[in-house]
């Protein structure tokens, strides 16, 4: 059934006649265009022009449109170029490709150097409304916050068990076993590196002020921005993508409230909680490579850990649990209510929720390190 | 060769022998059969929730099937190999009922992303390929640079179709096209389905619930009940039709409306 196409020139007179025989279909596209390029070049300047279109053994639109745009370049001046032989079943097809004007696609994105600067500078600039836009939702949360204060029942209990359940319950598996394993690490480091000079015994100091103050929070806010900042986002993301976020405010709740809110509160009720286990599982990581490792029996680690340690690192630490956790919520939820229609913009906008997230939350930890220490805790 | 020709136009092009399609314990299609003629326009109802989209995903391979057969183009989809059946997939065309464009591309990339896979050919040709169609399904050349979240309800189903006809199927498969639209462009929209498959000589497989778009635009009626088609025929014969669903369906307060 399928033969290949071909375009042939006949001689008749001063007339230019084209003679398209075979299946100018999809597949033989790249063939066709050749051809009908070859063609072109023919033009001369006859009296009249004919492409003889009997033969053509299956038409679809692109042979339609290659033989269009034949008609149409080699038609010049008063001289038009005619479509002859064209049987019933082709037509329509015909007739409708002619009303299609060629205009050509303009290719609007280029990179240049003056646009890289343009949106490094853009860049730059947008970091003043990013941190602006965090500002408001803080606002909008507290300011929810304390209406729910206000009026308890409109409170969303059973969503904010839900989130609990999901950032909190879920997480502690994966948040103890790395903790666990951070803990290790540092304690066979110490041993390795104090044993030097027979300073064994520090490490039980390093492991509990560096757990207790920093590791341990800081590494589990990152845990947790990751695990479920980016999932409030792409949650968020995907409600406002389907309009479900424009469904809710017309119905006349407020998805701050009833979305944002119980997000918020089971982060942070979240964190400590995640926090401590996460402290708790170095510590006992660190204990059982100075036994096993170090040679410091369980005893003489307690022991050390209770002169070593006092509630102040304890509180130190636990205290910057709940302000990470909500600047990680707050971020992962600007980020979500940002995201426009594209799947492109959900995953750009979640990644934008982890790194902020991450970035903010060592950056807060700076400040209360040089808080603590001016306070000298 | 010329004999296989000649049995690939009097067979028909989709032929759906003992589908058995269940979910859990629930039977959606019970031992279906159904063939589609070759030019057709088969308009495809029944109830909500009986199986109309399931169907369709089962012929074009989303939807696993317990039992039966399908046979499109004359390809068993089941025994066929992966070159028949990417052969297949090139000659049929989707309209999903929300439009699936691909959000992160442009309307013209959207309805070139076949072409380009399928395809060699020059840029040149897709572009200008791609206002042939948009031409066709009656948009102007403007739309081609917008995002499908710039589009109306109307113009997604639009630019859809245009992507489902890039490659020139022989075959579409429309779920519920007219959903969603105002009953002038439901109109313009069974219209364009008419022309384009008098042009183009499409075969088209269309689940639908709209009465005006089986009235005006359908060449034959199936309907879905109970997990098998209850009736097949023409509007005459759907109108005749004893069936209590199709009384209820043809000589209702809305289909009253329709014929006037």
């Amino acid at each position: 059934m399928s033969s290949d196409p071909k375009l042939e020139r006949i001689a008749k007179g001063n007339a230019l006649a084209l003679c398209a025989t075979g299946t100018w279909t999809a597949s033989f596209a790249p063939v066709l265009e050749r051809m009908v390029a070859d063609a072109e070049k023919l033009a001369g300047s006859p009296q009249s022009i004919f492409i003889d279109v009997s033969e053509v053994a299956k038409l679809d639109t692109f042979g339609a449109w290659l033989i269009e745009r034949l008609r149409r370049s080699l038609t010049h001046g008063a001289v038009e170029a005619q479509i002859a032989g064209l049987s019933a079943n082709y037509s329509s097809l015909v007739d409708e490709v002619r009303r299609v004007r060629a205009t050509p696609v303009v290719e609007t994105s280029t990179v240049t150097i003056t646009g890289m600067l343009e949106q490094i500078g853009r860049a730059v600039a947008g970091v003043g409304g990013t941190v602006a836009g965090l500002i408001d939702m803080l606002g909008a949360v507290l300011a929810v916050g304390f209406r729910v204060l206000i009026h308890p029942r409109s409170f969303r209990l059973t969503s904010t068990v839900h989130h609990m359940e999901q950032v909190c319950w879920r997480a502690v598996p994966i948040i103890v076993l790395i903790t666990f394993l951070i803990g290790c690490i540092i304690a066979q480091q110490g041993i390795f590196h104090f044993r030097r000079f027979g300073a064994d015994i520090f490490v039980v100091d390093m492991l509990g002020v560096l757990v207790l103050r920093e590791i341990g929070v800081l590494l589990v806010a990152i845990m947790v921005a990751g695990r479920s900042g980016s999932a409030y986002t792409a949650e968020l993301g995907s409600m406002k993508m389907r309009e479900e976020i424009d469904a809710l405010r017309t119905m006349g709740f407020d998805p701050i409230e009833v979305l944002v809110l119980p997000r918020m509160l089971a982060l942070v009720l979240a964190l400590p909680i995640l926090a401590f286990l996460g402290a708790m599982a170095a510590l006992y990581g660190g204990g059982l490579v100075a036994w096993l490792y170090g040679g410091v029996d369980p005893e003489a680690f307690l022991l050390r850990l209770r002169d070593a340690i006092s509630i102040d690192h304890f509180i130190v630490g636990i205290v910057k649990a709940p302000v990470m956790a909500a600047v990680i919520g707050i971020v992962a939820c600007v980020e979500g209510l940002a995201v426009q229609g594209s799947a492109e913009s959900l995953g750009q906008h979640t990644t934008a929720s982890v790194v902020k997230g991450i970035f903010f939350v060592i950056v807060m930890d700076g400040v209360f390190a040089i808080f603590f220490a001016s306070i000298g805790m | 060769m010329a004999k296989e020709a000649q049995s690939e136009i009097q067979n028909p092009i989709i032929r759906v022998r003992d589908i058995t399609v269940q979910f859990g314990a629930t039977r959606v299609l019970d031992g279906l059969n159904l063939d589609v003629k070759r030019g057709e326009i088969l308009g495809f109802v029944g109830p909500s929730g009986a199986g109309k989209s399931v169907l369709t995903r089962t012929i074009i391979g989303l939807v696993p099937k317990v039992a039966g057969s399908i046979e499109v183009f004359g390809v068993d989809l089941d025994s066929s190999n992966t070159s028949q059946r990417r052969n297949v997939e090139r000659r049929w065309g989707v309209l999903f009922q929300q439009g699936a464009l691909f959000s992160s591309l442009t309307v013209r990339q959207n309805i070139q992303f076949p072409m380009r896979e399928y395809l060699r050919v020059s840029q040149r040709l897709m572009d200008e390929i791609t206002m042939a169609k948009l031409t066709m399904v009656g948009l102007k050349p403007e739309v081609a640079e917008r995002f499908p979240s710039e589009l109306s309800g109307g113009m997604i189903k639009r630019v859809a179709l245009a992507r489902a006809l890039s490659l020139d199927p022989d075959l579409v498969f429309l779920d519920e096209p007219t959903s969603g639209l105002d009953p002038i462009g439901a109109g313009d929209f069974d219209e364009l389905v008419r022309t384009l498959q008098r042009t183009l000589g499409l075969t088209v497989f269309m689940v639908t619930h709209d009465l005006d778009s089986l009235y005006t635009a359908c060449d034959r009626i199936a309907v879905l009940g109970n997990g098998k088609i209850i009736a097949a025929g023409s509007i005459a014969d759907m109108q005749a039709s004893q069936h209590p669903w199709l009384r209820q369906y043809f000589h209702g307060k809305r289909a009253r409306a329709v014929m006037g």
